[in-house]
């Protein structure tokens, strides 16, 4: 076990950094492309202001883009928690209302030598668990009353380490974090191709306008490149997304067992996840890498492919099943 | 000339100042460490203590359902009381056993009582010492593991040659009696 342990603390370390990195990946993004975008609709419009840029104004307004898109990331840092549980349609419970499930929550945290977590409760038959926060002192554990219902103690707790295993190696921050600013990336890109759409419609009547004057291509070509990464932007951030959720899926299973000693009792749960047909009505893409297992069932079907937010559950409960001697 | 003695001055600075800083920071790394050690071991404390509270609800309970269990209500309330006042550890882990056996014989002897297993309190108060009894065994694991964390930390180079004159000394393990290691091995599973 101690072999184990600077393993823990390096993900850990990980994580913190992976966090910063993605906001700061995100500001430059954000800045990018309002900086290209504008430039590209100046040039547009008026294809003689290419000649005479003003270089200072262009990177004030880069620089404010990237200010906006600090606030942004700073905003889902501290609220991005209350954000996910709000479209999750949970609602906070307390030890009174599920004496069971508050206990199992207190003795994973427990053993993982980590403070209380606030517990949520998700109306919805589908089974399935999320947890989040930007912090093991500001995290939330949340379970549909599908999964409670079907759930045994010991596959109840099986589930409750894999969230609380989460909380302990600061999986929920990175995932918060992507799951606001990835989102953001694929909401920017898909307005900007937007924009584009209506406006080269607007313009195709005119275009011979601008035929030949010097600032026409400066436009074309910065418009061609606003394109370009407006597609492969965010395809390559949720491909990013997706490869880290899925590691993180395995290693929250792993430290499961380490807590639990009883690899079991989750291999069961996510057996009775898997087999149950109902579709979590209050999920979506955005949120979907945050839950135990894929609660968008359609794309489970292509669980092995680039695009799935989490490995396939028979794979999981073969590791698991693994550990069993 | 005046260049050069400054570099020589700025060398051995250096010299002096990277063993300390490093010192330093194994030296705060390892009090931290033997921080958490103290803490998880308070924490298998408060689970006791809460489980002390429990018993005398859940006794008073059993009492009104099966009165005629006195035998095995007095064991377990003669058990807590040892288990409050047992001095050492290893005294005190004996009592902690002799607690649990009672209590196991205390739910094994109610399930003769439809009424009293279908009453609200009683299952609560199950539920609360089931619960309790799994928040002990966890709060010994962590405690385990943050010893282990803390005495590799101490073992490895070159805390093993300055650990033990700062005043370091490895931390002992939560041992199993070889009653609960034979439990462990035949691992029931409490189903509900």
């Amino acid at each position: 076990m101690g072999a184990m342990q600077p393993t823990f603390r390096d993900l850990i370390a990980a994580n913190k950094r992976n966090s910063a990195l993605l906001v700061l990946i995100f500001c430059l993004f954000n800045a990018v492309v309002v900086l290209i975008l504008g430039l590209g609709i100046l040039a547009y419009l008026d294809p003689d202001s290419a000649s005479h840029l003003n270089w200072g104004r262009a990177i004030l307004i880069g620089a404010i883009a990237g200010g906006v898109a600090f606030a942004i990331a700073l905003l889902s840092y501290y609220a991005g928690d209350q954000l996910v549980l709000l479209t999750s349609g949970a609602r906070q419970i307390s030890h009174a209302d599920d004496p069971e499930l508050f206990n199992v929550v207190e003795e994973m945290a427990i053993a993982a030598g980590l403070p209380m977590p606030k517990v949520y409760l998700i109306d919805d038959p589908a089974p399935n668990a999320f947890a989040t926060g930007r912090d093991p002192e500001h995290a939330v554990i949340a379970i549909t009353s599908g999964l409670r219902q079907k759930l045994q103690r010991d596959e109840l707790q099986g589930v409750i380490a894999h969230e609380i295993s989460h909380i302990r190696n600061y999986d929920i921050r990175l995932m918060l974090l992507m799951a606001v600013l990835v989102g953001m990336i694929v909401m920017l890109a898909d307005l900007f191709r937007q924009m584009l759409w209506s406006s080269s419609g607007g313009r195709s009547r005119s275009s011979s306008d601008s035929k030949g004057s010097g600032g026409g291509w400066v436009a074309l070509v910065l418009i061609v490149i606003a394109i370009i990464l407006s597609i492969v932007a965010p395809i390559l951030a949720q491909i990013i997304q997706l490869a880290v959720s899925r590691q993180r899926e395995y290693l929250a299973d792993a430290t499961a067992v380490e807590l639990t000693r009883y690899p079991q009792g989750l291999a069961n749960a996510l057996r009775k996840i898997d087999a149950d047909p109902a579709e979590l009505k209050s999920a979506n893409r955005g949120t979907a890498h945050l839950f135990i297992a894929n609660p968008v069932k359609k794309f489970a079907d292509r669980a092995e492919s680039m695009f799935a937010s989490h490995p396939p559950i028979a794979d999981r409960i073969r590791r698991l099943e693994a550990l069993v001697h | 000339m005046l260049g050069t003695i400054l570099i020589v001055v700025l060398i051995i600075v250096a010299l002096i100042a990277v063993p300390v800083v490093f010192a330093i920071f194994l030296y705060n790394g390892l009090v931290n460490k033997k921080v958490e050690t103290e803490n998880s071991w308070s924490q298998i404390d408060v689970q006791l203590k809460r489980r002390y509270d429990l018993i005398p609800n859940l006794v008073e309970t059993v009492k009104g359902y099966a009165a005629h269990e006195k035998d095995t209500l007095e064991k377990v309330i003669q058990a807590r009381n040892q288990a409050m006042n047992a001095k050492g550890v290893a005294a005190q882990a004996q009592a902690e056993n002799a607690l649990s056996g009672t209590l196991k014989t205390l739910f094994a002897v109610s399930e003769a009582y439809p009424d009293l297993k279908a009453n609200q309190n009683f299952m609560s108060l199950q539920e609360e010492l089931t619960a309790t009894e799994n928040r002990i065994g966890f709060a010994r694991q962590h405690y385990n593991d943050v010893v282990g964390q803390y005495n590799s930390a101490l073992m490895r180079f070159p805390a093993n040659m300055i650990g033990g004159m700062l005043g370091f000394k490895a931390a002992e393990f939560y041992q199993l009696s070889s009653e609960e290691k034979a439990a462990v091995q035949q691992a029931p599973q409490v189903k509900f």
